[in-house]
């Protein structure tokens, strides 16, 4: 059963008093509790927050639905998103997403077999003067070569 | 030499003035201190009198919106609109990174002037950047005692916080955005009631964009008149540009509004070498795309570029030269449309499907010549019938690069590949 570290709990308890209204705290909680399971969020975790916070489950369901950075399967432990929007396009955006999937062995939105690595396609991370450019967990890396990137992606891997 | 105009972009590079200390040494928080002692009606008259339209995308003038707010004393919220999805645009970024304090000092003015008791910075969830330097610029303002109880001895008391959005374009869209700082799914909703009426939590809000917020710190500083005297008479001030695309030294930077929009190519180092220019996107990727003629007469305000068809949105300006394919480009606007409509109206969702569809088989080299002219149908179908603008912002592109572009869709659907070298399948 998933559950909440106690910090973590203490975290949802705050946020529910934070804002004017407590269903403001869904958002908040649902990113804490995608961190502690390992970067996503499953059906398990979503019951238990109902349970935590005292609001329905549909509730916090259709917002962990709706939302494009709760992620609904499991993720690599880097989750690269590689942007492929207009002017990242213009600049190689796209061979640079082809080239990460490529060299981790992976389709764009696979996890790598062994785990670390998630690739994506995203759309505009409004980085857009420094194309081409992805994001990296909470980082963005920027104006990128495949070579560059790759270079980064091993040492943030050697960092895991 | 064409040359940036600096009011809100001024100290963007210098890194001390991030921090409360530094901000305070370049002259921050004065305008505030100044502001708590005028009539709160007075700081109305003078943003109206500016001529500031708000710089999230719609460029509605912000002291009339203001001024739809009862005269009642009911709470009424100020909500500062740092979604900034519209793809192409990267300016709020660099304002909340390089200076928060300077948006915070003209929200709790705004928040003055309209006698709001609270406000949400709502930030898009990926620029964890910017909520950290919002979150400690709002920590060290409380500490400073320019937010909390009694600000400056005025009697004037504010509260400020920063809502972390999660991945939703459609958050953007003001209702949209209350619609998600409630803790609901982001789904925009019927107007009116306008916000300003009944926004969030059925109260009275207004939302601006991060620019327009920090503008009124400038204007109540300077005054009316001498905001004035930049820019156009109808479009007033300076404006932050987002240039991106195939320009040398892509960035943002500050011009007035009315400056033509070859000069501000040659101020972002023009083309590359041996590059051709080919099209512009002027306003982010909602807006309807300039041919080369039309660029060569643009000027950057609304009502030139209104005049050529197009808009201003929200300052996106995505330079295209000639290495690139207009089908290509049209296809991945289409793909963003189709995957952030929020699916509420039919209009919308269907019609986003099928210009993706149509857009993409042309570009996969499976189209036919009578899908041209269909996409500018489902267009037609798609347009001033829904609950939010998304759903003009995917039609009216469309229609733009199939009209102004015919030639190299037509190409396309009769070789099978694009009519530029180097593009798809070609
Ligand atoms: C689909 C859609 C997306 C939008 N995205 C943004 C956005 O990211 N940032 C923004 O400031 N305004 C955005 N807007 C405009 C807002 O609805 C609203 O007009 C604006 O925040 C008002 O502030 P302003 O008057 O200061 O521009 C969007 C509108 C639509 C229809
Ligand atoms: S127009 Fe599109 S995005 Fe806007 S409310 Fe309707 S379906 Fe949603
Ligand atoms: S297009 Fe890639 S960051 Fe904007």
């Amino acid at each position: 059963m998933f559950e909440l570290s106690e910090e973590g709990k203490q975290f949802v308890k705050k946020e529910l008093e934070r804002y004017e209204d407590r269903y403001s705290a869904i958002i908040p909680s649902l990113y804490r509790v995608q961190k502690e399971n390992g970067g996503w969020v499953s059906d398990e975790c979503v019951a238990y927050l109902s349970q935590l916070m005292d609001l329905p489950e549909a509730d916090i369901y259709e917002v962990f639905k709706f939302y494009t950075m709760f992620n609904q399967k499991p993720v690599g432990q880097l989750h690269v998103q590689v942007c492929t929007n207009i002017s990242c396009s213009m600049n190689g955006g796209r061979e640079l997403a082809d080239h990460i999937c490529k060299a981790y062995n992976v389709k764009s939105g696979e996890v790598s077999s062994d785990g670390k690595v998630t690739v994506s396609r995203v759309e505009c991370l409004g980085s857009c003067d420094t194309a081409p450019m992805m994001q990296v967990n909470d980082r963005y890396l920027e104006n990128l070569t495949p070579e560059s990137a790759l270079e980064q992606l091993k040492s943030l891997e050697s960092e895991l | 030499m064409i040359t940036e105009t600096k009011l809100l972009s001024e100290h963007y590079d210098n890194p001390e003035f991030k921090g409360i200390e530094g901000y305070k040494k370049l002259g921050g928080y004065k305008v505030l201190g100044d502001a708590l002692k005028m009539d709160k009606q007075k700081i109305i008259d003078e943003v109206k009198a500016s001529g500031l339209r708000g710089r999230g995308g719609a460029g509605f003038p912000t002291g009339v919106k203001w001024g739809f707010l009862p005269k009642n004393d009911e709470t009424r919220y100020l909500l500062c609109n740092a979604d900034e999805g519209e793809p192409g645009t990267f300016k709020d970024r660099k304002m909340m990174e390089r200076a928060p304090h300077q948006l915070i000092e003209g929200m709790i003015i705004s928040a003055f002037a309209i006698n709001s008791p609270k406000s949400y910075i709502y930030i898009r969830g990926e620029y964890d950047s910017c909520i950290e330097a919002c979150e400690k610029a709002i920590e060290e303002a409380y500490k400073a005692g320019y937010l909390g109880k009694n600000i400056l001895g005025s009697g004037f008391d504010h509260d400020m916080d920063v809502y972390r959005g999660a991945g939703a374009y459609i958050c953007g869209e003001e209702t949209g955005m209350i619609s998600s700082l409630e803790g609901k799914k982001g789904q925009p909703k019927l107007k009116p009631p306008f916000p300003a009426v009944q926004g969030y939590l059925g109260k009275p809000t207004i939302v601006n964009n991060v620019e327009t917020l920090a503008a009124v710190k400038y204007i109540i500083r300077d005054g009316a008149d001498a905001y004035r005297k930049h820019g156009t008479e109808k479009s007033a001030g300076t404006k932050l540009f987002s240039v991106s695309g195939n320009v040398q030294d892509p960035k943002t930077v500050e011009v007035p509004l009315g400056m033509p929009l070859m000069d501000l190519i040659e101020l972002c180092g023009g083309l590359k070498p041996g590059r051709k220019l080919k099209a512009v996107i002027p306003g982010g990727s909602s807006a309807p795309v300039l041919n080369v003629e039309d660029c060569a007469k643009a000027k950057m305000d609304y009502e030139s570029l209104a005049e050529l068809g197009s808009m201003l949105g929200s300052g996106a300006v995505i330079i295209i030269d000639d290495s690139n394919c207009m089908v290509d480009i049209l296809a991945t606007i289409m793909h963003f449309y189709h995957h952030e409509s929020c699916g509420q109206c039919t209009p919308c969702r269907e019609g986003t499907g099928w210009l993706n569809k149509i857009v993409h088989s042309i570009a996969k080299g499976d189209g036919r010549l009578q899908d041209i002219d269909l996409i500018t149908k489902v267009a037609e179908h798609m347009m001033g019938r829904t609950i939010c603008a998304l759903s003009d912002a995917a039609a009216l592109p469309a229609t733009s690069f199939v009209s102004k572009f015919r030639d190299e869709f037509e190409f396309f659907v009769r070789e099978g590949r694009s009519k530029v070298k180097g593009g798809l399948n070609a």
